[in-house]
């Protein structure tokens, strides 16, 4: 860029400015729910100012150069920051693509007598806002993966609880597809915890598992013998019509377990295992 | 006379296409008006086949079909993959037999699962698997 146009820009770095939020602020998909228009004030001074001193360098449009750097921080932070506060890619894009529309606007303003100058210097913010655009959907999407990641995290950790329904009475509700990994895990913690709490009885409730094909089974069967060994006795619950048929379609034998319809009827098998009654108070109230 | 009247190719790499292909397996036979049973059959057909697809061939191609003949719909899913083959399908189709330490139930027991059951594999280039469950049979 020329040293001209270089300077051109600098001084009118508040008008870019200006024009820029105009532009902004006229967009429909403004996000004020957001963010607020100080906030977004703030965030365009700070990326404009690094960008206009960068224009001068030698390495103008070499976006790999050091000289970039600051820029290209201050973007990714932006980009990542609207990624997690849940901004469309279409609004992290004209965050971007405005400021580019507002540049070249003044330039069109202020270069009136030599349109080959216009064009050059046109052309190079061209490239170099698209190169600014490309790092901006970068980052963005590296945010959103981040956000994924973290929640795919969170649903392991939260698929798999072990709940005391009653003392010496474990249930672990299963939900989702049952695969090795998760097998892994649900064992552990069920393990862990019979021996924490010494429950005799633990409930696997497969409600929630939507087919149970021969690997499924071989889990179950696996977590159930491990159990056993550990002096407890395992129920599996939860077994809906459909799962009973396809089981027996698949050929699989569970008769070695014991199986129950639903979660109470396990839970009734269990206290008469552990000979206990649950009874209706046949008492008269005064109410 | 089966007639197809809809094509969906599905690519099998990761774990995450797993869920991905038996979600739309199931979407698809919601579709047609599959019965619940049945529809739990094809998925837990499918979900056989896809497993065996991720651990002896790395991974494959699902394509789901919705085909018709007459006045009834159905449900094919083609599983083709690149991985070793099979040797002896006959063995492979009896049950409790496994190269891979599992109850070895996964063949035999689709076959009894669906209407339909196609399998060809060559030794060293790969394994196509057709299977096809109608909407009420």
């Amino acid at each position: 860029m020329s040293l001209k146009t270089h300077q051109l820009l600098k001084n009118k770095k508040k008008n870019i400015l200006e024009l820029w939020m105009k532009n902004q602020l006229a967009d429909e998909s403004l996000r004020e729910d957001l963010i607020s228009n100080d906030e977004l004030r703030s965030q365009s001074e700070e990326l404009i100012t690094a960008l206009v001193s960068n224009l001068s360098g030698e390495n103008f449009t070499n976006l790999d150069s050091d000289e970039w750097s600051p820029v290209i921080e201050i973007l990714g932070g932006i980009a990542i920051t609207r990624a997690r506060q849940g901004f469309s890619p279409r609004e992290t894009g004209n965050f971007v693509f405005s400021l580019k529309e507002a540049i070249l606007d003044v330039l069109q303003q202020e270069i009136t007598s030599d349109p080959m100058t216009l064009f050059i210097e046109s052309q190079k913010i061209n490239r170099i806002m698209d190169n600014l655009s490309v790092v901006t959907f970068e980052t963005f999407i590296k945010g959103r993966e981040e956000v994924i990641l973290r929640q795919t995290d969170e649903i392991t950790e939260i698929s798999t609880p072990v709940i005391r329904v009653w003392d010496g009475i474990l249930a672990l509700p299963i939900i989702g597809t049952l695969d090795s990994a998760r097998t892994q895990i649900v064992m552990e913690n069920l393990l862990q915890e019979i021996v924490e709490t010494g429950s005799s009885i633990a409930i696997l409730d497969i409600s929630g598992v939507p087919a149970v094909d021969s690997l499924v089974a071989q889990h179950l069967i696996k977590t159930v013998s491990a159990t056993r060994l550990m002096g407890a006795e395992c129920i599996i619950s939860g077994i809906r019509p459909e799962i009973a048929q396809t089981v027996v379609h698949l050929g699989i034998d569970l008769s070695n377990i014991i199986t129950k319809a639903t979660l109470a009827s396990a839970l009734a098998y269990s206290f008469k295992v552990m000979r206990l009654e649950v009874k209706k108070i046949n008492t008269v109230s005064k109410f | 006379m089966t007639l197809s009247l809809s094509k969906d190719t599905i690519q099998v790499l990761k774990e995450q296409d797993v869920v991905f292909l038996k979600n739309r397996v199931k979407e698809t036979a919601v579709k047609i008006k599959m019965g619940l049973v049945n529809q739990t059959r094809l998925l837990t057909a499918a979900s056989e086949l896809v497993r065996n697809m991720m651990r002896y061939a790395d991974g494959g191609v699902c394509i789901i079909e919705v085909v018709s003949s007459g006045r009834v719909n159905g449900v094919r899913l083609t599983f083709s993959d690149r991985g070793p083959g099979i040797p002896d399908i006959d063995a492979a189709m009896r049950d409790g037999f496994s190269t891979g330490r599992s109850l070895g139930l996964g063949l035999p027991g689709t076959k009894r699962l669906v209407n339909e059951f196609d399998i060809k594999s060559k030794v060293g280039e790969g394994t196509v698997i057709t299977i096809l469950k109608w909407a009420n049979g």
